[in-house]
This record gives C-alpha cells, sequence and structure tokens, in this order.
C-alpha cells in the first residue's frame, strides 16, 4: 500500500467534516425535545429528595448513608467564585433533581422493550443503540482492527440509563459496562471500594451536590491483563425542563488492561439555563492504560447568552500503579458555563498523564478550563495541549496547575497552550499554576496567541470556500493535534462541530 | 472573456494610495496575455482587486469575467465562476492537510455550481495524476498546506490547484520566480497542458524565460497603474534586452 492509500480514509473523514458543516444550517443542531411522560421528584434538594432518589434506584442502605453524608456537607459549602465566568445566581431549590421516562418506572428487560420514543431520540442523534457493528457514515472503517469498529454504548436520558449495548459481549471478556445505579445493586464491593477514592465526597461544591444526588451514569470495569475489546461510550442527554443533570461514571482499570471511552452530551434549545454537575473518577492501576474522550456539546444558550447549560464538571484519573497511563482528549463546544478540569494524578512511578484540549466559545459562552497534573510518583510525565478559540463575544480562559511534589524526582510536564481569537470582542486567558518542589524535574511551557489570519482565509475564499468554510478549515488546523488524538470515529464529529459551533462568528 | 475597462484602484486604509490608475484590458477566450512591468507598478494589486481581496476601493472603471461584473461578487463566488489566481506569495495553513484543502476547494465549487461533488475515489485518481505529471509527491499531498515547501513547491502547488479547479480564467503571479530550470519546465507544462479554447490566461513576469515556454499571444507593459503598451512577443524580449527605461521615456 502506498502512502497515498492510507490518507484516503482520512482524507475521507474530513470530506464528511466538510458535507456535515455545509448541509447542516441552523446553529444548534440537537435543539429539538423529545415529547415523553416523565415522573418528577418534587423540586429542590433535601433529605427526603435524596431518600427518594435512592430508593427509585433501589440502593442498598450504605449507598443511601452516602449520600446524605454528602449532602450535610454540601449544606455547608458555598459556591466557588474563583473561576473567571459569571452567570446570574443559581436557584438550587428551584431544580427538580430527578426525573425519569414514565415508561422506565418498569426497568426494561433489554434494548428490545425500551420505548420507542426513546430509542427514536438516540437514533435521531445519531447514537447507535442497535448493536450495529460500524458507526454509520465512517468511510474506511471495515478496514479496521475488530477493536476500533464496536462501540458499545451507554444511554442517559435525563436521570435514568436507557441501555447499555453489547454487554454479552462484554461480558464474555469479563468487562462490566452498565449504568452506575446497576453496579451499586450488582457489584457493591467494586462500587463501595472505589467510589469516592478519586474525587472524596466533599471534594468541592459541586462535587459535593453531585454526590448527594447524582440519579446516574456509567460503570466499568477491566479485569487484569484484559483488553477491551471495544471502545465504550456513554451518551448523556437532557431533555426535561428545569432539571439538573447530575450523572456519576467511575471506571476502573485493573492492572495491565486497557480501554478507551468516550461520552457525548447534548440537550435541547431552552430560554432558562439548566444545571449540568457530573463527576468521573477513574482508577488507574499498575500497567494499565485508560483514554477518556469527551465531545460536550451541551446547549450553549443562544447569541444573546439565554439559556443553556452551566456544565460544573469535576473529572479526576488516579494513576495509582505504576507505570499507568491516562490520556483525557476534550472537545468542549457547548454550555453557556464550563468550569471543567479533568485531572491527572500521577501517583504510580513512571506513571503518565496527558491531556488535550479544545475549547470553543463563541457568541456569549465563558469556558474556564484546564487541568491539573499532580506529580506524586518518580519519573513521571504529563504532557498538556491546550487549544482556546474564542469568537464573537466569548471569554475562553485556561486555566491549569502542574505540581510536583518533592518525591516526584525526574518528572518532567510539558505544557502547550495557543488560543485563537475570532473577532475583537473577544478574550482568551491563560492562567497557569506551576509548582516545583523537587529540583531534579523539569517543566516547560509555550503559550500563544493568535488571530484567525486575513491571508490564510482569503486564500482558502479564493480557491472557492465560502467565509464559514474557511474559518472552520483553519480552526480545525489550529486544532489538529487534539483532533488526532481523538478515536476515528469521533475525531469526525469533532471536526463538524467545530465548524459548527463556530457558524456566524464573521461576516 | 476578461475585459478590464479603465480600472482605478486606491488603497481602502489610505485614499490617498492610488495603485492602479485607469488599467484597461481585454482578454479574448483561448488566449494568453503576458504582463511585464517594473516592481511597484501594480501587477500583484491587479490580480488581488480582481479576486476580491480586501484592502482595495475600486473608485472607478469595471471588471467583467463573462460578461458578469467581477467586482460585485464575493472572492468565493469569482472563483466558482472561472477566476483562479496562483499567488506570488502561497499562503501556509498549519494542520490543513494540502489533500484536504484540495477537496474542499473543488467541492464547494462544484457545489456552487450546482454539481455533483467528486467522490472520494475519482477525486484521488485525479489529484495523483495531476500530482505525477508536476512532480509532487504523495508525501507532500499529506503535508499541511504550504507548510515548509520550498519556494518551487510552493509554486509547483499553486499549479496543482489550477489544474484541479479547472478554472477559466488563470491569473499567474510571477509564479515564475524562484524556479529552476527544471521546475519552470515542469510548471510551464502543466499551463500548456490546460490551455484550450474556452480557458485564458492572464501571465504576470518578469522574464522572457517563461514565456519561451507559455507563448503568449499579447505581452503588455504596465508601469505606475496603467498599461503603457501592448504588443506581440516580440515586446518582451525587448525588455529582457533594454529594459524598461526606453518604454518608460516614450510613455511620458
Ligand atoms: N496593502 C498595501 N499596503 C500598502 N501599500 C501597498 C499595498 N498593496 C500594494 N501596495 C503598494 O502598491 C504598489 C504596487 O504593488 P504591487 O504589489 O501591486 O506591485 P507589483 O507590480 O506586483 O510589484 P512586484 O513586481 O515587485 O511584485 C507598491 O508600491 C506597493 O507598495
Ligand atoms: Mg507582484
Amino acid at each position: 500500500m502506498t502512502a497515498l492509500d492510507k490518507i484516503e480514509v482520512k482524507e475521507g473523514v474530513d470530506q464528511d467534516t466538510v458535507d456535515a458543516v455545509t448541509a447542516l444550517s441552523g446553529n444548534y443542531k440537537y435543539g429539538w425535545e423529545t415529547e415523553i411522560e416523565m415522573d418528577y421528584a418534587p423540586k429542590g434538594v433535601n433529605p427526603d429528595i435524596v431518600r427518594l432518589i435512592s430508593s427509585k434506584n433501589e440502593e442498598p442502605a450504605w449507598m443511601t448513608e452516602w449520600r446524605l453524608q454528602a449532602l450535610t456537607r454540601w449544606e455547608q459549602m458555598t459556591e466557588p467564585t474563583w473561576a473567571m465566568v459569571s452567570y446570574p445566581k443559581i436557584d438550587f431549590q428551584d431544580i427538580y433533581y430527578y426525573a425519569r421516562p414514565k415508561s422506565m418506572a418498569v426497568k426494561p428487560k433489554s434494548l428490545d422493550d425500551v420505548d420507542p420514543k426513546l430509542l427514536a431520540t438516540y437514533a435521531k442523534l445519531g447514537i447507535p443503540l442497535k448493536e450495529q457493528a460500524i458507526l454509520a457514515g465512517v468511510e474506511g472503517a471495515e478496514d479496521m482492527p475488530a477493536e476500533g469498529r464496536k462501540v458499545a454504548v451507554d444511554a442517559v436520558f435525563d436521570s435514568v440509563s436507557v441501555g447499555t449495548t453489547f454487554q454479552a459481549e462484554l461480558k464474555k471478556a469479563g468487562v462490566i459496562f452498565c449504568s452506575i445505579s446497576e453496579a451499586i445493586r450488582e457489584h457493591p464491593e467494586l462500587v463501595k471500594k472505589y467510589l469516592g477514592s478519586v474525587v472524596p465526597q466533599s471534594d468541592n461544591y459541586y462535587a459535593t451536590l453531585n454526590s448527594a444526588v447524582f440519579s446516574d451514569g456509567s460503570f466499568v470495569y477491566i479485569p487484569p491483563g484484559v483488553r477491551c475489546p471495544m471502545e465504550l461510550s456513554t451518551y448523556f442527554r437532557i431533555n426535561a425542563e428545569n432539571t439538573g443533570q447530575f450523572e456519576r461514571t467511575l471506571i476502573i482499570a485493573d492492572k495491565g488492561s486497557y480501554v478507551s471511552y468516550l461520552e457525548g452530551c447534548t440537550a435541547p434549545k431552552r430560554d432558562v439555563a439548566q444545571l449540568h454537575a457530573a463527576v468521573v473518577e477513574i482508577i488507574i492501576e499498575e500497567d494499565a492504560e485508560v483514554k477518556y474522550s469527551t465531545v460536550q456539546n451541551w446547549y450553549p444558550g443562544d447569541e444573546n447568552g439565554k439559556g443553556g447549560i452551566y456544565n460544573f464538571v469535576t473529572k479526576r484519573a488516579d494513576c495509582r500503579g505504576d507505570r499507568a497511563k491516562v490520556m483525557w482528549t476534550q472537545v468542549e463546544t457547548g454550555s453557556a458555563v464550563t468550569w471543567k478540569y479533568p485531572s491527572c494524578i500521577l501517583r504510580g512511578d513512571d506513571s503518565q498523564g496527558e491531556f488535550y484540549s479544545i475549547a470553543i466559545a463563541n457568541n456569549m459562552q465563558q469556558a474556564d478550563t484546564g487541568t491539573k497534573m499532580v506529580h506524586l510518583g518518580k519519573n513521571t510525565k504529563s504532557r498538556i495541549v491546550s487549544k482556546g478559540i474564542s469568537a464573537g463575544k466569548a471569554q475562553n480562559t485556561y486555566r491549569g496547575l502542574v505540581s510536583m511534589h518533592p518525591r516526584a524526582k525526574n518528572s518532567r510536564n510539558y505544557t502547550q497552550c495557543d488560543s485563537l481569537l475570532i473577532g475583537d470582542q473577544c478574550g482568551a486567558h491563560t492562567v497557569p499554576y506551576i509548582e516545583v518542589k523537587n529540583n531534579s524535574s523539569r517543566v516547560e511551557h509555550e503559550a500563544t496567541t493568535s488571530k484567525v489570519d486575513d491571508d490564510q482565509l482569503f486564500y482558502c475564499r479564493s480557491r472557492g470556500m465560502d467565509e464559514e468554510e474557511a474559518v472552520a478549515l483553519v480552526v480545525n488546523g489550529f486544532c489538529k493535534e487534539v483532533l488526532q488524538a481523538l478515536p476515528m470515529e469521533f475525531a469526525m464529529e469533532a471536526q463538524a462541530l467545530v465548524a459548527i459551533s463556530l457558524e456566524g462568528s464573521v461576516g | 472573456m476578461l475585459e478590464i475597462n479603465n480600472l482605478h484602484a486606491e488603497l481602502e486604509s489610505d485614499a490617498e494610495v492610488t495603485i492602479l490608475k485607469g488599467l484597461t484590458l481585454s482578454i479574448k477566450p483561448g488566449e494568453v496575455h503576458a504582463i511585464m512591468g517594473p516592481n511597484g507598478s501594480g501587477k500583484s494589486t491587479l490580480s488581488y482587486v480582481l479576486s476580491g481581496k480586501d484592502g482595495y476601493s475600486v473608485t472607478a472603471g469595471s471588471a467583467m469575467l463573462e460578461g458578469v461584473d467581477l467586482l460585485e461578487m464575493e472572492p468565493e463566488e469569482r472563483a466558482a465562476a472561472g477566476l483562479f489566481l496562483a499567488f506570488q506569495y502561497p499562503v501556509e495553513i498549519p494542520g490543513v492537510g494540502n489533500m484536504t484543502f484540495l477537496r474542499t476547494a473543488v467541492n464547494a465549487q462544484r457545489k456552487a455550481r450546482g454539481e455533483e461533488e467528486l467522490s472520494a475515489g475519482d477525486f484521488l485518481k485525479e489529484v495523483r495524476a495531476t500530482a505525477k505529471d508536476l512532480q509532487i509527491d504523495a508525501d507532500m499531498l499529506k503535508r499541511p498546506v504550504n507548510v515548509g515547501f520550498s519556494g518551487g513547491e510552493k509554486k509547483r502547488n499553486e499549479i496543482l490547484q489550477m489544474a484541479m479547479l479547472e478554472p477559466k480564467m488563470c491569473i499567474l503571479d510571477e509564479t515564475d520566480s524562484g524556479l529552476d530550470v527544471d521546475a519552470m519546465k515542469l510548471v510551464a507544462d502543466g499551463v500548456n497542458a490546460l490551455r484550450s479554447e474556452n480557458r485564458s490566461f492572464l501571465v504576470i513576469t518578469h522574464y522572457q524565460r517563461l514565456l519561451d515556454h507559455i507563448k503568449p499571444d499579447f505581452v503588455h507593459i504596465l508601469a505606475d497603474g496603467k498599461i503603457i503598451k501592448s504588443g506581440g512577443p516580440e515586446l518582451a524580449l525587448q525588455v529582457e534586452n533594454n529594459g524598461y527605461a526606453d518604454l518608460l521615456a516614450g510613455a511620458a
């Protein structure tokens, strides 16, 4: 095969992006809602609500206690204000904490029993809930190794998991992939051991609230030495109005195992902002590796800043064993306000953490995002590549911490942080915190800020691309290193998203 | 094909600076015209104004492509209408593969003209064949657009784009400068292969050399924003031998 044959696949992907971009009009593609009968718990949060959520999920008493403890803690905390974002005060008692489609009251035994309206919702989002081998539209996917072809999906609709695909096949490999509520019932020993062990119950305001009221989310356990035979993914969909989504994800990669996991998120267009406060905990044992990719496309609000999701998320990976590896890749294009710092605790010697991020803020969006790399073990390595794009009147902040502890001898960090501005009413900010407490470690930090170059745009346009297509192409080029870090199936989706989220940013 | 009449253009940022001062030029289908002229006389500006670059205001005159007013159109509309400019200084676009760029451009134009997009397979076949003729290897097709390309590679890449886009009116702005003898031959062969009775060329150059390979029908001398003399290929030879002094003196 010549080199050219290889790029054919890549080119196919790129082309699909362009097709998607040109085919899609209107700004937010996922803004429709599903009309479906829902059961709500009363608005507000208090011990009764927490008990109700716990009983709806048929949880054991220890879990209910754990939640109540978190609630007590949360009631004594105050909302943090240090992030570079501003939004009207949230009335935490004016939110529904639990919403479940009526048809889910009796748990469906398999996907065949799930309400067709719910299945249609995911079909419309382009998410495969049929156990089909290949994601539609990915050219060249049939030539890829088996692992790249199948994607198992856990679909979470408002507060509950609708279903998880490929469970039987995964079980054969010893992999547990199910909703967290199911894991609490079926695998209490694992949940008890690991839940809250990376993000402690009272870690921060939103994580503590999540600990009290989380309704569902995904659970993954990869046994020692197992390479997960397919990509795992969770799609979160907020549908109900005035409802917060609080999902909880727990991923455990036992010794010498490997898994690649992806989450996607969408929500309908609404005038009133909605709260999303998730917690993701990842435990990586000796010689294990986890790749976690996010394509976050919650509704961003309209061009005047009305509505949208407030996205306050705590994500943390703990490289507990020696030579453990974690890679976070995120494409953050949605949400009105984003507050998110996927972090790596590099506890094991020779462990590695990587963080690749694209954060796009257009119109009135505000993003304050970055990572924390905490080097505790010897010879630990971390790499941060952040691409921030601001357009319209948006504000985009990279906030990162690199911390080398005294025991973390001979450790290294490399940070590259690039900002791109489109127009002159937006802002980009870089806030790096660096602490080095030993003298054999090295920290490198590079940062650039640039504007979309008019000569590049004119060059593209003189070849026939319209202005938006030209901007999308140039921005996708700017983000290349991060897009390349995504699994191929999702690189395409992400490229299209980059283009869509910048619509209206020029001209 | 291209009718330029009494074109006046100044800098948008500084109305004191008028660059084109009444330029008139008529190019018929199938013809090759060459423009020569001293540095700073307005050759590149003419190509930019025709292709719609920001920063210049047209204060008088007109430019029509096949009877359609070019100056009213967006740059991408001019491209879809069949205008192509091979840049004097091709622009680098980091992170964007050369192939991706080409395919996006080809399909954008086809779409604008209401044509079917080129399938991945057909596109690839075509681009490989064209690239081979221009001795552009697979690696250059994969690399980001013009990034790290040598001067000569950038120019050949412009011709590759031109061949793929199949424009009607091709403007080449000093495509020959920076080319070694062999590359010049490749570029000229590329251009000659595209010559046809319904495609026209405007070749901006400082040297007779290129015109040995691409035989022009007409040669024009541009000085201080105006065409001061037009003639046949012999005019280029005269410039090569005597420079512009006589011509400029004659025009004054
Ligand atoms: N954007 C600009 N800002 C300032 N001056 C400009 C600009 N564009 C063109 N000019 C001036 O207009 C004149 C014509 O420039 P142009 O690039 O068209 O010349 P040219 O004939 O192509 O020269 P060369 O043979 O050196 O390529 C020059 O004096 C140049 O400095
Ligand atoms: Mg010039």
